[in-house]
């Protein structure tokens, strides 16, 4: 069994391949599962990725399902353009889970420093148990962060949206246990086994389109904690802080008072890949001021139901 | 770039995941941030050297005890490949995530500490290796530097280690003596053991060869998912899945089991458009010739090579719940896409994972246990033995009240 047929190369399957093919599996099958999933949509890469890979899942039908945005009210305005405009060429369903209005209604409280990112979780499990969504698809990769390292593809959660790292269900081979009682619910991740650069490879070979704001531009910025932070309607500089204009990008959409963005001159997406391959510094690292936290946050803010 | 997947097994602190991180790090995988990170938590905690396991130890629990409770997924590549990698937790009480990350590997490095030999737990991983039949094995002999990089040491529990696997079902087994502390032997051959003149275990990863082991013979094709567009699409009704094993062609003729009905593959469909060869794993989209009724669970196969369609099983079972799995007990089984409820039958053995000896006939079989079973299922599953097909040859089985996941089985020859 171990000579090197034409046969067996001539059915190799590059790796973008498999994780196409595996991403579009898990799909299929949570869908053919779970009675009520819903797809979560920001416009970040990941999620676009993974609304793509719903398309080709389904195709030519429709997407069976909607699409959820948890609205920070702390959005790139490009990136709510780009997320109206994809909903109204699929024609799917958006729901729209505004923290804003929680915030009004008393439902949750602003966080001292200003960050949604925590209050954002008791809004999204609202938004899903008002709509009776019983799973969520995520673009959560395993490469992004620690804890995320240790989530099953089908992660299960209870009644409250919570994720118990130590008592996760053991998940073997391709055999997915999607089964709840009603209250509880699935976080699906198609994209587990992607890493950022597979994520751009594959948005490059399919000619996947994004947000601008992925793509190096000239852009007003500032520098705060030692990271680039462009000037927009949530984000201004202090009275003390410097302007100036640097070509810059961003790796990740976060909320937009706290995602920075990197020096970057790559404008396309294969300049995107060549960056990425070179890069030494992860894209949570780069970004992100909130998962400077502490060690475990975002352990513990997945423990209390965000993805 | 083919994709490696692999999984580390061993005891408790034979030092798996510190095998892991020293992989990624002297292969230049690990991001500065990262490293930081890690590099911030030993020296907090006072530790000598930065402890390379934090980087796959990641939750606050794994922190607090030093040990692994859940598989960490890390990705790391070379020129030569993309890997994947599982690494498990040796504590027999967190064996069900051990099966969890051996499940899909390609390849499992099963650890053993040079100073203490083959213990239990390192057989009972050994077991469950074989058991499924992940088809290559780097057994490590690690911590070679707390015994002075001894020659001796590494032949004894090379040999101890053959005389127990002769009684498993190991293809291919390479050994390699490291340090995971030291980093001897991990990305680049050691000098402080000449006398072993293998390849380092990066050298080893990056070269087995591993396309030979899928299946391209039997045509296996489980229906995922029926697609049938209402809007304005005429009647297109095709069905959607992921080729497990064989190569799938528009004109081929098929059967769909378990009903038996004949038709031909009218076309192999993608988003990107039409295919003129369906293989694993590729997930496509097949139209048939004829009105069959066809739906999820059923299973496109060729007529002239046929799985077993039968309600009765006969597997070999790993359970992973603490309430034991009983004769006469009901479960839910899914087996590829098709979801039943199974009867279990008669429980004929538990193997005792140290001896390797049969138990007959026990009652029940407790958590961690490994036996062999038999069973009735309510509906017919299409089944190939696992050994041949390692898909159409699994099952899982799910307690009905918990839901939760209790049981892994693999099929024997019938
Ligand atoms: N001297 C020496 N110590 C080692 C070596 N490899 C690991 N260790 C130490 O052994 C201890 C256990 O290492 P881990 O990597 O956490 O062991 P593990 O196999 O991952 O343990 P579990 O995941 O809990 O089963 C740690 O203190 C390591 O520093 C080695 O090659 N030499
Ligand atoms: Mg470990």
């Amino acid at each position: 069994m171990t000579t090197d047929t034409s046969e067996t190369r001539r059915y190799g399957l590059s790796q973008l391949d498999h994780l196409e093919a595996e991403a579009i599996y898990i799909i299929r099958e949570l869908v053919a599962e779970n009675e009520r999933p819903a797809l979560l949509f920001s416009g970040g890469k990941d999620s676009v990725v993974m609304l793509n890979l719903a398309v080709r899942a389904f195709a030519p039908g429709p997407i069976p399902f909607p699409v959820v945005h948890i609205d920070t009210g702390h959005n790139f305005d490009e990136v709510l353009a780009f997320r109206d405009r994809v909903v109204e060429q699929l024609g799917v369903r958006l729901i729209v889970g505004s923290v804003q209005e929680a915030i009004d209604e008393g439902f949750v409280r602003e966080e001292p420093n200003g960050s949604r990112n925590r209050i954002q979780t008791p809004v999204l499990i609202r938004t899903a148990e008002q709509h009776g969504l019983s799973a969520l698809f995520g673009g959560a990769r395993r490469d992004e962060e620690k804890a995320r390292a240790k989530e099953r593809v089908f992660s299960f959660r209870d009644d409250f949206g919570q994720w118990d790292p130590k008592n996760q269900r053991p998940e073997l081979w391709s055999l997915y246990n999607g089964r709840i009682h009603p209250g509880e619910s699935i976080r699906c991740f198609p994209l587990s086994n992607w890493t950022e650069l597979d994520i751009w490879q594959y948005i490059a070979r399919e000619d996947i389109e994004l947000p601008d704001i992925y793509y190096a531009r000239e852009r007003e910025v500032f520098l705060r904690d030692g990271m680039y932070f462009t000037i927009n309607q949530h984000c201004r500089p202090g009275d003390d802080d410097e302007v100036f204009v640097e070509s810059v990008r961003y790796r990740t959409v976060g909320d937009a008072t706290l995602t920075a963005a990197v020096p970057s001159t790559a404008t396309t997406p294969a300049e995107v890949v060549d960056e990425v391959a070179a890069t030494r510094i992860t894209e949570r690292g780069a970004t992100r001021g909130d998962d400077k936290v502490s060690e475990a946050a975002m352990e513990d803010r997945k423990k209390e139901g965000y993805f | 770039m083919d994709i490696l997947r692999f999984a580390t097994a061993g005891s408790v602190d034979d030092g798996k995941s510190t095998l892991i991180g020293r992989l990624l790090f002297d292969s230049k995988s690990i991001f500065t941030d990262q490293l930081e990170a890690v590099e911030a938590t030993s020296a907090q905690r006072g530790d000598e050297y930065t402890d390379l396991a934090l980087l796959t130890d990641g939750l606050r629990a794994e922190r607090e005890q030093g040990i692994t409770i859940d598989v960490a997924y890390r990705y790391f590549s070379t020129p030569k490949r993309k890997f994947i990698i599982a690494d498990t937790p040796g504590h027999i009480q967190y064996t069900r995530n051990m099966v969890t990350g051996a499940s899909t590997a390609d390849l499992a490095i099963i650890l053993v500490d040079a100073r203490k030999g083959l213990q239990e737990q390192s057989r009972r991983h050994a077991t469950l290796v074989s058991l499924l039949r992940v088809p290559h094995i780097v057994l490590a002999i690690n911590k070679m530097d707390l015994v002075d990089w001894s020659e001796d040491v590494y032949r004894e529990i090379s040999e101890e280690f053959v005389d127990f696997a002769a009684r498993l079902e190991f293809t291919d087994v390479t050994t390699i003596p490291l340090s995971a502390l030291t980093g001897d032997n991990v990305v680049s051959r050691s000098a402080n053991m000449d006398w072993f003149e293998g390849p380092s275990l990066l050298h080893h990863l990056e070269n087995v060869y591993i396309a030979s082991d899928r299946n391209l013979v039997d045509v296996r094709f489980p229906v995922q998912y029926v697609i049938r567009p209402q809007n304005g699409q005429g009647d297109y009704r095709a069905f959607a899945g992921q080729v497990i094993s064989g190569v799938l062609r528009p004109g081929d003729d098929v059967i769909v089991l378990p009903s038996g009905l004949p038709s031909r593959v009218k076309a192999i469909d993608t988003a990107k458009g039409e295919l003129a060869e369906a293989f694993s794993p590729m997930s496509v989209t097949v139209r048939l010739e004829d009105e069959v009724d066809v739906s999820r669970g059923d299973m496109i196969v060729r007529p002239n090579n046929q799985p077993t369609v039968t309600q009765d099983l006969d597997a070999m079972i790993c359970w992973m719940d603490s309430e034991p799995m009983r004769v006469g007990a009901k479960y839910a089984i899914k087996h590829t896409t098709r979801s039943a409820r199974a009867l279990i039958k008669e429980i004929k053995y538990e193997l005792d994972v140290n001896t390797l000896h049969r138990h007959r006939s026990p009652s029940d079989l407790p958590l961690n246990a490994i036996g062999r079973v038999t069973l009735r299922t309510t509906q017919p599953l299409m089944v190939d033995p696992y050994q041949r097909n390692r898909q159409a040859g699994s099952f899982i089985l799910i307690d009905e009240a918990t839901n939760r996941t209790v049981g892994a089985g693999t099929i024997t020859e019938h």
